[in-house]
């Protein structure tokens, strides 16, 4: 199906009505070497048919009966309302409006989502989303050094035990705007950070830490928070939304609680959809919400006295501030706060604290199942929310292959991603488990560990 | 027509540098720039004892439109920013050269202001602008 707006006519008619010799010619004032020559890595055009087929087959590889796998995205039951709901026409096709008051229900959604974020995080103000969580982080290292002005630092304190993907894209995106980011390794024993981190925090804007961190486990964040304040640097919480129903909320951390708090907010009704599109949320105590990315949208009342609802803090938003803006990246994933909001609205505080709690008990069931094993341990010991790491006597990743062939994903092999852990399994449980799964899971990890014994 | 003062010097960037008798350097913004801007809701001013280069962006006013940096009009060093701003930054809409000023600094050369616009200078590029 061609989609092509003009023909190479009126692209011709178009250039010498305004004087220009051709297209290329439109990006004089791009210095030659910085313009991309060719996108090497893009593929010739293919005909439909083909893509089609070529797509059934790649969705034919993320099938699986059963699976484990978390390591930053999280399969939970969606209500069918939720998508039934989102995929109406009013939100299906509404994108961020221009003329933004006009779309009054739009605004009144992502307020309450808003809302809603603020309360599930203790924070004071949410903005109405931004990319992914890994790019909420990097927009927050980034409002991190321009809010922190009292130590002019722009190098930040990264935790060692934070998702390695959230290291690659902030390192992507901020390499080029002179942070500097400084990884704090993780205690090879517990998997959380140390206690002492004085030394590392010298002189640093901010620290980012991972509530729960990659390995599933809870780092003393009252503790750190504490630390960091002390230091003069803010405190960046990563944090899983569902979590929050249960766990200490970013802004109850410590004495003073953290200064923004991001997250990846996939598991509040988005699916596993190949990688995306998902949605960061990012929330901040007051004083720092002028330096916050993106938008808000506020409350009001209209000439009569009727509530309304207005785009608010905008004003350094790219098409007002151009290259000065707090972010040239950044925008709102509408329709995934939407399913997020009604997905929220459908399960309440109550349902959210049960989600969470049956993913708790279901990754404690699982764990002692698993250690049952000969040979199996948990690699560390101290309380983790849904996720754990998994130390097997044989390769993980031989593992995880031999159960994929039974229909069954375990998890994420962790050679490939921190080093020395080729024999340890992250695994993931939520409410989606039932205890026939878990007793699955233990009989095949037992099998296979066997199979891959015999073969070595 | 917007206000004009003519006790003050002014940056083509709608800024204004009045000299004080006791050697300090008075900046704001005019009164053309507070009706372009619109209602002023929130100033971020320079801390207190940052030196600053003539030209360099120093604090950055925000109204319902949109966010505009504050430039130095020479160069010095910052010995006061106008709190009262924080939580009345209507003030720079209804008094921009007195009770809406932004910042005083103490200027590496004085004379360096006669480098800036006149008022006479400033008028005709309002009317410019006007136009």
């Amino acid at each position: 199906m061609p989609f092509i707006p003009h023909t190479a006519l009126d692209e011709q008619e178009m250039l010498s009505a305004i004087g220009v010799p051709n297209i290329d010619a439109l990006f004089d004032e791009i210095p030659r070497n910085l313009r991309a020559a060719t996108l090497s890595e893009v593929p010739a055009g293919i005909s439909e048919m083909a893509l089609q087929r070529l797509m059934d087959q790649r969705a034919r590889l993320d099938e699986v009966d059963l699976s484990f796998l978390g390591a930053g995205a999280y399969e939970h039951h969606i209500p069918a309302a939720v998508w039934d709901l989102v995929g109406r026409g009013e939100f299906m096709t509404a994108y961020t409006p221009y003329q933004a008051e006009a779309s009054q229900g739009t605004l009144q959604l992502i307020y309450e989502f808003q809302t809603m974020m603020t309360r599930l995080t203790a924070m004071d103000v949410a903005n109405a989303s931004v990319y992914d969580g890994a790019t909420a982080l990097a927009e927050a290292m980034l409002m991190a050094v321009r809010a922190n002005k009292s130590n002019k630092s722009n190098r930040i304190v990264v935790a060692g035990n934070l998702n390695p993907n959230y290291h690659a894209v902030c390192h992507t995106i901020v390499k080029n705007q002179g942070l500097i980011l400084d990884v704090l390794d993780h205690d090879p024993s517990t998997g959380c950070l140390p206690g002492s981190v004085e030394a590392a925090l010298d002189g640093a804007a901010a620290l980012v830490i991972s509530y729960p961190n990659f390995f599933g486990g809870l780092d003393d964040v009252d503790s750190l928070t504490d630390l960091a304040a002390s230091a003069g640097a803010l405190v960046i919480g990563v944090v899983n939304p569902t979590a929050m129903a249960l766990i200490k909320p970013p802004g109850e951390w410590g004495a003073r609680g953290a200064d923004i708090a991001v997250g990846e907010g996939q598991p509040l009704g988005i699916p596993l959809a190949s990688g995306g599109p998902y949605l960061g949320f990012m929330c901040c105590r007051q004083q720092f919400v002028r330096q916050m990315p993106g938008r808000i949208i506020g409350r009001t009342v209209d000439q009569t006295g009727q509530p309304g609802y207005t785009l608010t803090l905008q004003a350094r938003e790219q098409h007002i501030r151009r290259g000065k803006a707090t972010s040239n990246i950044c925008t709102n994933q509408g329709l995934l706060v939407t399913a997020a909001t009604i997905y929220m609205s459908l399960l309440g505080n109550e349902g959210l604290r049960q989600v969470a709690l049956t993913a708790h008990a279901g990754i404690n069931a699982l764990t002692d199942l698993a250690c049952q094993i000969d040979g199996v341990t948990a690699r560390f010991s101290g309380p983790v929310f849904h996720e754990r790491v998994l130390a097997l006597p044989v390769d993980a990743s031989r593992v995880v292959e031999k159960m994929a062939v039974r229909g069954v994903l375990p998890g994420l092999a962790l050679g490939d991603w921190v080093t020395g852990m080729a024999h340890c399994l992250l695994v993931n449980v939520t409410e989606t488990k039932t205890a026939a799964d878990i007793d699955l899971f233990a009989r095949l990890l037992a099998e296979v560990i066997e199979e891959v014994k015999a073969t070595c | 027509m917007a206000e004009t003062r003519d006790n003050v010097r002014y940056l083509p960037s709608h800024e204004w540098a009045r000299l004080e008798a006791d050697g300090t350097v008075t900046v704001g913004i005019s009164d053309h720039a507070q009706d372009a801007l619109g209602d002023v809701v929130f100033v971020e001013l320079p801390e207190v004892g940052r030196a600053v280069q003539v030209g360099e962006e120093v604090a950055v006013v925000e109204s319902v439109k949109a966010a505009s940096d504050i430039y130095a009009p020479i160069a010095g060093t910052i010995i006061s920013s106008n709190e009262a701003l924080d939580s009345a930054p209507e003030t720079v809409n209804e008094a921009p050269f007195d009770e809406g000023w932004f910042f005083r600094l103490q200027p590496t050369d004085d004379k360096a202001l006669n480098e800036l616009l006149t008022p006479e200078d400033y008028r005709a590029l309002c009317a410019a602008d006007d136009h």
